[in-house]
């Protein structure tokens, strides 16, 4: 099953002719993800990989029919346009690879998705793989490599630092686990998939028996997932490690921000209200793959 | 996150058509009499830093008169608090409050909305009464997509009791102030003390606005140095690092000091991360160890060679530190060898005398190591290189072993030096520098490895010379990645006949300061 990627998943490339895109299009073909078309304006005729380039993702759609997401590896100043392109074309899943996209262009481009019932996953983030079936985005850099990390099994990874993504389920693979869907949601303040929604989705996959989870310090989507978790919304055993335990917490500003997230964000909350509702928070990245075999051999007792 | 000062926010807010104090910013105490003179009734004097609190720290004063006003700023500027030096205080006329709200702009990870917060108390208690007495306090989504209108604006207001005229002029200031917000980007905005005056207009009597870093390229005329989220000044080699991330687009660079001085004794080393978390991570390994951190830096996201050898070159410009540690995640999904390759010339460049590990997981990490194994065994300094297998813990526990050997000895920082280059060479400009080819040494040279070296075929060979492959403008444009690969191939396998140079603004400059003040022993 895997969540959100599967081996049928069809897929364009938005960007495709440029630096990133053009590297990780070969990735992606690569791994075995179906990917059906790219898009470049004014690059319409051309091919990449093999892969047809087109003008537009209407244009895309309308030649080779249906696609289920598009991977955006545009310009930061011109996500926006291309991810309202792909949601107003009809495509269900978005994954925005780049850094730096001005937070006002998320804040519309997570208004249009909500209103058309869109997923995006990103800005900022590697993307994620359902190991051995397909993987979108730039997670792994080389398709020999990402078969070599990842192997598929029932392990949900959701992270918010990318390289630890790929660590994490690499120390896994290496202590015999293999992962059913590993997800980066990205490293900026407001994303689209977070990590409550993605445990929403692990919870619903019956591939996934256990959750890992790296969280950070900032935002409320940790203190989210205890919430879901106290809610009986997510019901499977979860591994979680909080970075940013040495960093020094800036100076509170904003009385309205403390007023919207209350005592959300810190270290010590995130790990307090995890632990109140049994997640296993370790302190230790080793521990992960430790506390991972653990569970699953409890569970298979 | 781009703080602007209280001036700066109100300088917003009047352009949007919000009312704020007649004033205007002084540095100097002449000015804030000139100032205080104008405006002919008592005044208030504000310092201008990012701290809250300021009235407890003695940061705002009133005067009555010309004199005062000039007497308080005297004493005001120059105050130090935080990590603030006083350059600036604002002098506004001296406000009759008839009441006080609150009102403030975030942007919720939650909703994936911007929400406004509006308090009928405000001031200093307005978390607390937010906690004892949330009914009192109103909150409004706002959808980016329809705006905010007045009507849900008055919506909100009418819910904590505010009334009458004061309703329609507060209304009308928060659908501006949203305005404000929007058009310039802002992730707060923030109105403490909101005031109803004594003749009934509402004015906004002091006010923090952080603009989102990603989109201070739309606002060039705030004048943000530094786009990054401090509590205090940014330093000047912040600065430099700051202008080198504003001028390449590719990868990020984050460069933040932790000290300027870095003592010998202290154990302080030069840290280079990759990406947040494995940072994050590879920090606690070092500290683990009893180094202290000089700065702490993080090239991640795909960045060239070219922009890790300016990380490089930025953090060997602190004296005194007495190793380099290099660490990300591990498990990098980037090409690894572009960073040994920044890391190899800028290594060969300072004659690096202070140990260095470098854990270049991920990606092509046999090559990345094989890379640093090869070039940088001639330089005074050990460098060893590792890989994912290796934990943080490890490479720091080297670090430590290596450190210990080198017997106490810090980095000495050497003046800029930039290669000569030969009048005929055959140069051609990239993206943020420019090569430059010996092409009189290429008839010595068998093996022509540098047009092999370069990955993206931009180099081609015509009479046994390599020349670009492709349209100068292109290469200037960014097809030459900067890799480095030619330069490294020509200098340790051939005839040292490439030289490429990266300028970073600002750092020869720096550096000369840096050595003429350890000369004079400051």
């Amino acid at each position: 099953m895997a969540i959100l990627v599967n081996s049928g998943t069809r897929v364009v490339i938005q960007g495709i002719t440029g630096r990133e895109g053009m590297t990780r299009a070969q990735l992606m073909k690569d791994y075995g993800t179906r990917v059906v078309a790219g898009v470049t304006p004014g690059r319409g005729g051309q091919d990449v990989y093999g892969v047809p380039v087109f003008d537009s993702v209407a244009q895309a759609w309308e030649k080779e029919g249906p696609i289920d997401a598009s991977v955006i590896f545009v310009p930061a100043a011109a996500v926006k346009n291309a991810a309202l392109e792909a949601i107003d074309a009809g495509v269900k899943l978005l994954v925005i690879v780049p850094d730096r996209v001005p937070i006002y262009d998320v804040l519309e481009i997570a208004s249009r998705a909500a209103e058309k019932g869109v997923r995006f996953v990103g800005p900022n983030t590697l993307g994620l793989v359902s190991p051995g079936k397909a993987v979108l985005g730039m997670i792994g850099g080389r398709a020999e490599r990402a078969k070599e990390w990842f192997r598929p099994g029932s392990i949900g990874v959701s992270s918010r630092s990318g390289g630890m993504t790929s660590a994490i389920s690499y120390y896994l693979t290496q202590a015999g686990l293999g992962q059913s869907t590993i997800i980066h949601v990205g490293g900026d303040a407001i994303i689209g998939l977070s990590h409550p929604e993605i445990m929403e989705l692990f919870e619903q996959d019956s591939e996934t028996e256990l959750g890992v989870m790296f969280g950070e310090i900032g935002t409320t989507q940790e203190e989210r997932v205890a919430d879901l978790i106290g809610n009986r919304k997510f019901t499977k055993p979860l591994i979680a490690y909080i970075g940013g335990k040495a960093a020094k917490s800036g100076t509170r500003f904003s009385h309205a921000g403390a007023i919207v997230e209350g005592s959300r964000g810190s270290y010590e909350t995130k790990v307090k209200r995890l632990r109140e509702v049994g997640v296993h928070v370790v302190e230790a990245i080793s521990d992960i793959p430790k506390k991972a075999l653990e569970l699953v051999q409890r569970r298979s007792a | 996150m781009a703080r602007l000062f209280e001036y700066q926010s109100k300088k917003l807010l009047a352009r949007g058509g919000i009312p704020i104090p007649e004033g205007e910013v002084a540095s100097t105490p002449e000015e804030a009499r000139k100032i205080a003179e104008k405006i002919g009734q008592p005044v208030v004097l504000k310092i201008q830093v990012w701290l809250t609190g300021r009235a407890g720290l003695g940061g705002i004063q009133f005067a009555s008169t010309p004199d005062e006003a000039e007497e308080k700023a005297r004493r005001l500027l120059g105050m130090k608090v935080g990590n603030f030096m006083v350059d600036k205080v604002l002098v506004e006329r001296k406000l009759a409050i008839k009441a006080e709200y609150f009102v403030g702009l975030v942007l919720d990870d939650a909703l994936k909305q911007p929400v406004l917060v509006f308090s009928p108390a405000g001031g200093t208690g307005v978390e607390e009464m937010a906690r004892l007495h949330p009914e009192k306090v109103a909150r409004q989504t706002i959808d980016v997509i329809k705006g905010f209108p007045e009507y849900e604006a008055r919506n909100m207001l009418i819910k904590t009791g505010i009334e009458g005229n004061v309703l329609l002029k507060t209304a009308d200031l928060l659908t501006k102030l949203y305005r404000v917000a929007r058009e310039n980007d802002a992730r707060s905005a923030e109105i403490n003390p909101l005031v109803l005056t004594e003749d009934d207009v509402v004015c906004a009597a002091d006010c923090h606005i952080v603009v989102d870093d990603y989109a201070v390229y739309r606002h060039p005329e705030m004048g943000i140095e530094v786009a990054r989220e401090f509590d205090r000044p940014p330093t000047e080699l912040e600065k430099i690092a700051y202008r080198v991330e504003e001028k390449d687009h590719r990868g990020t660079f984050y460069f933040f000091q932790m000290v300027e001085n870095a003592e010998a004794a202290d154990k302080y080393i030069g840290f280079h991360g990759a990406g947040g978390g494995g940072s994050m991570m590879s920090m606690d390994a070092v500290l683990n160890h009893g180094f202290k951190l000089a700065n702490y830096c993080d090239t991640s996201g795909n960045p060239p060679a070219s922009k890790v050898y300016r990380a490089a070159k930025i953090i060997l410009s602190q004296p005194g530190i007495r190793g380099y540690f290099a660490s990300g995640s591990g498990v990098a999904s980037q090409e690894q060898y572009h960073s040994a390759r920044g890391l190899v010339k800028a290594f060969h460049e300072e004659k690096l005398a202070v140990p260095a590990v470098i854990r270049l997981g991920g990606n092509f990490e046999e090559k990345a190591i094989e890379i640093l194994g090869t070039y940088l065994k001639n330089i005074p300094g050990v460098v060893e290189g590792y890989g994912r297998d290796d934990s943080p813990e490890f490479c720091s526990r080297r670090l430590e072993e290596l450190v210990a050997k080198n017997s106490g000895r810090g980095h000495r920082v050497t003046p800029f030096f930039e290669v000569p280059v030969p009048e005929r060479a055959y140069i051609f400009a990239t993206l943020t520098g420019r090569i430059a080819i010996d092409q009189s040494k290429c008839s010595l040279c068998r093996t022509k490895g540098c047009v092999e070296a370069c990955a993206y075929k931009v180099l081609k060979l015509e009479e046994g010379r390599p020349v670009l492959a492709i349209p100068a403008e292109d290469a200037k444009r960014g097809k030459c990645t900067e890799c480095l690969a030619c330069e490294i191939f020509c200098t340790f396998h051939e005839q040292d006949a490439i030289v490429i140079h990266l300028p970073v603004a600002g750092l020869e400059e720096y550096r000369k300061r840096i050595i003429d003040s350890e000369k004079t022993g400051s």
